[in-house]
């Protein structure tokens, strides 16, 4: 943290003609033109060559090299499609609910750790604070739904309010571990806790992936992505858009680029929570049994954020691959099916995990099983 | 910023057509709408809103305790800490208990075998 400060404070002295929160709304900018939308449009791309791969068919290939373009136009088609509110309808309402969802998922991306020195805003509340912001994705969806005055959309937002805030307890409960572990709600300090090296001595605060801290936390991690899984209204958990019982759910009366933005959203989403399970499981940016900051020579600091950036990059994708892999795998669970494996199965668990990480750490002092393995600390 | 941006770009390309009547009515596959679409809907949603704020704030007053435990494993009062995140999380689980008991947590409410007269 020191260090990034000093890092800020040297970007402060080439950069001091603006005000501070001028260099905020341009980092804003940035991170939404740059991060958010095009992760948002290639993700649709991605998402259709894998279904495509998946069942032996072509995807997306005519518009520019291997299809790459498609997002492009869709982007296109979807700005000049007419825009269409129902008349019972709520219009403030139906006009205000796309925002939400946007808004939600893009603020997340202010806190995620892309590298030790690329953090939009490393909080000291980081954590709850991705939880805070994207619960607001629940009211947006329940708004969008009650302000179209259809009854397969209020069935669906009512399913997305009901699964988005019971999936919300596992989620936040499974995050408590790594608390417990790193005693820090900022999340670069907790990223930069699951270092490991070979090379060279390790810090007595390294104690390697969170996932492989002790076996609860391996456990809360998949808790974790399920939960994730659910709150982003993806593939097993789709019943707020169930296309075979609702049309479309919440979204059936959204059209043009209000329903794009829904689909912006929901894909942020994913990116956000893949981006969690990244840093507060799987070492963020470190790069497994190396530190590239603990060489034994120094490499300048642009080149260390590029390759903490991929690395985060490419775990973050990965898991990004998993969730659109299981939308071919597994079928969808019926509400009372959802609803009960929420609270009676993943709701015991994590309080087991969370009272087993407790005690894990009473009883060896707070050591990983890595330092316990290796003799450090 | 963004989005007024997308939608206003939107509104300069997209076509306007007529709103005609039948257009305007909301999508229900084809059929005309029967009655408004604020109905009223299952009371279950009620309950599992209740539930969850009852945990929810339970669960954010877990959060300090959970943050200074690994402080207090150095500094000795890791016995006190322990207890009270031990405290609550047993609380939370009465709670659930006491729900799953009761039977909020049946999203079916006993299913009721189908009869065929005779």
């Amino acid at each position: 943290m020191v260090q990034s400060a000093q890092f800020a404070h040297s970007l402060e002295g080439w950069f001091g003609f603006l005000p501070l929160w001028g260099w905020a709304a341009i980092s804003a900018f940035i991170v939404i033109y740059f991060l958010a939308l095009p992760f948002g449009g290639l993700a649709t791309y991605i998402e259709r060559k894998i279904a495509a791969d998946m069942q032996d068919r072509i995807g997306p290939n005519r518009v520019g090299p291997i299809g790459l373009f498609q997002f492009a136009a869709d982007a296109i088609k979807m700005l000049s499609k007419e825009d269409f509110i129902p008349k019972g309808g709520d219009r403030f309402l139906f006009n205000l609910a796309p925002l939400f969802v946007v808004v939600g998922s893009c603020t997340a991306f202010a806190v995620l750790p892309l590298s030790k020195y690329l953090i939009g805003a490393d909080v000291n509340i980081g954590v709850i604070f991705i939880l805070a912001v994207t619960t607001l994705i629940a009211p947006g969806l329940l708004l969008g739904s009650w302000a179209s005055e259809n009854k397969w959309s209020l069935l669906g937002g009512l399913r997305a309010a009901s699964q988005i805030v019971s999936y919300e307890i596992p989620v936040a409960l499974s995050i408590l571990p790594v608390v417990l572990i790193s005693g820090s709600l900022q999340i670069g300090t907790i990223v930069e806790q699951q270092g490991w090296t070979v090379f060279g001595e390790n810090p007595a605060t390294y104690h390697f992936w969170n996932a492989f801290h002790n076996p609860f936390t391996f456990f809360s991690m998949f808790l974790l992505f399920v939960g994730g899984l659910a709150e982003t209204n993806r593939i097993p958990f789709d019943l707020p858009e169930a296309e075979s019982e609702l049309v479309s759910g919440f979204n059936t009366e959204f059209s043009g680029m209000r329903f794009g933005l829904y689909a912006l959203g929901e894909f942020c989403d994913v990116f956000v929570m893949s981006a969690m399970v990244t840093a507060l499981f799987l070492g963020g940016w470190h790069i497994p049994f190396l530190d590239i900051e603990k060489l034994g020579f120094a490499l300048p600091t642009g080149l260390v954020a590029f390759i903490q950036f991929h690395v985060f990059m490419i775990k973050t994708l990965l898991v990004v691959f998993v969730v659109m892999w299981l939308r071919w795998t597994l079928p969808r669970l019926r509400v009372d099916q959802l609803m009960g494996m929420c609270w009676k199965g993943l709701l015991p668990l994590a309080f087991f995990n969370v009272l087993g990480t407790a005690l894990w750490m009473w009883a060896f002092k707070g050591q990983s099983l890595m330092q316990l393995l290796m003799g450090h600390g | 910023m963004t989005v007024p941006l997308m939608l206003g770009v939107g509104y300069l390309l997209r076509p306007k057509g007529k709103d005609t009547r039948r257009k305007m009515t909301s999508y229900e596959c084809g059929e005309e709408p029967v009655g408004s679409a604020w109905i009223k809907f299952n009371i279950r949603f009620y309950i599992v809103a209740i539930v969850f704020i009852i945990f929810d704030v339970e669960m954010a007053a877990i959060f300090p305790a959970a943050t200074v435990f690994k402080e207090s494993i150095t500094n000795g009062s890791v016995a006190l800490v322990f207890s009270e995140i031990f405290l609550f999380v047993a609380l939370l689980l009465i709670g659930l208990i006491y729900c799953w008991v009761r039977g909020d947590l049946e999203w079916v409410k006993g299913v009721t075998k189908f009869a065929p007269n005779k």
